[in-house]
């Protein structure tokens, strides 16, 4: 795969749009479609793609284990937080009403950083995955 | 000359469903399991220009990144360890062959009592929550999909994202064996 001329210099064209298009996809979810799911899938895919051409220990060099194992839980907790932050300021677990000087922008905080948490679960998750397929040997 | 949506539209929807069909009797018939991954890639992608038919994009984003993206990496790796080659079982073509008629049956059965597609005046459309209307004023997101997933339905994207952790965690503890092997 190394001698692979063409799927080398295509992965190298196309790692940043991908990464970006996550970006976007997060960032944009308000307002098209997509959302930290999907983000988190598409950068995923990126590490993927890179780990596929240039070799595991290359993915495991820019995203190490350690960091995935951290990120894995901390998505969660991330989400978790929000809701319980809700409750600190009156509302219910969950309730993003009054997270900021009015509702709409509590809501848009709310929505925002939980769909962060489910960003870096999701991507944590996909990529930790596919380490673990990767890096098993042959029986 | 210009083509009508309502005419075009029952088109496209049944040119994929039948490509769907065709693939889904390949993936069925194909022994070589290189093969059969690739084809369950086209049949995810052909799902997903369907979801976009059906004007569920979010849905669409996901089928095919999800489908087409990642599950056919991890179906290769998972060849790499096993075989290319699908095992031939034992001739017992009765009991499955009862199995899925029964299921189909059931299935087309319990179609019957499916509102008619595309009816607007189910229970779902005219009592549930109005949140087409409720979104912008209240949240200030335009795409509904978003607000009802991390907004009003935010409790059940909490419980999604805790099954994908709970994935996640259940095949790293199941392959990540060495490193508890080097500890002792």
């Amino acid at each position: 795969m190394r001698l692979d001329v063409v799927l080398r210099v295509t992965t190298k064209f196309i790692l940043a749009p991908l990464l970006l298009f996550a970006l976007y996809v997060q960032f944009h979810g308000d307002y098209g479609p997509g959302g930290g799911f999907q983000a988190g899938v598409i950068a995923a895919a990126a590490i993927i793609l890179y780990g596929l051409i240039n070799g595991l220990a290359a993915a495991r060099r820019i995203v190490p284990d350690a960091v995935l194992e951290r990120l894995i839980p901390a998505g969660v907790l991330i989400y978790a937080l929000v809701g319980v932050a809700g409750m600190f300021t009156g509302e219910n677990f969950l309730g993003y009403n009054h997270l900021a000087h009015d509702a709409v922008h509590g809501q848009e905080w709310g929505v925002f950083l939980v769909e962060a948490g489910v960003f870096v679960t999701v991507f944590s998750s996909m990529v930790g995955i596919f380490y673990a397929f990767a890096g098993r040997r042959r029986a | 000359m210009t083509i009508s949506a309502e005419f075009l539209e029952p088109i496209i929807t049944l040119v994929l469903l039948l490509l769907l069909a065709v693939i889904a009797f390949g993936i069925v018939r194909v022994r070589g399991l290189f093969a059969v991954v690739i084809m369950l890639g086209a049949y995810s992608f052909l799902m997903a220009t369907l979801f976009i038919v059906l004007d569920a994009v979010d849905v669409a984003m996901t089928e095919a990144s999800v489908g087409a993206g990642i599950s056919t990496v991890l179906f290769l790796g998972a060849l790499y360890l096993t075989d290319v080659k699908e095992a031939t079982g034992r001739a017992r073509r009765l009991a499955p062959m009862l199995v899925a008629v029964v299921t189909a049956g059931v299935l087309i059965w319990g179609l019957s009592d499916l509102p008619e597609f595309g009816s607007a005046d189910q229970p779902i459309h005219t009592k549930g929550a109005d949140y087409l209307d409720r979104s912008i004023p209240e949240t200030g997101i335009q795409n509904v999909v978003s607000s009802v997933l991390a907004s009003y339905r935010g409790f059940d994207t909490l419980g999604e994202t805790a099954v994908v952790f709970t994935a996640a965690i259940g095949v790293l503890a199941l392959f990540a064996r060495r490193r508890s092997d080097g500890k002792g």
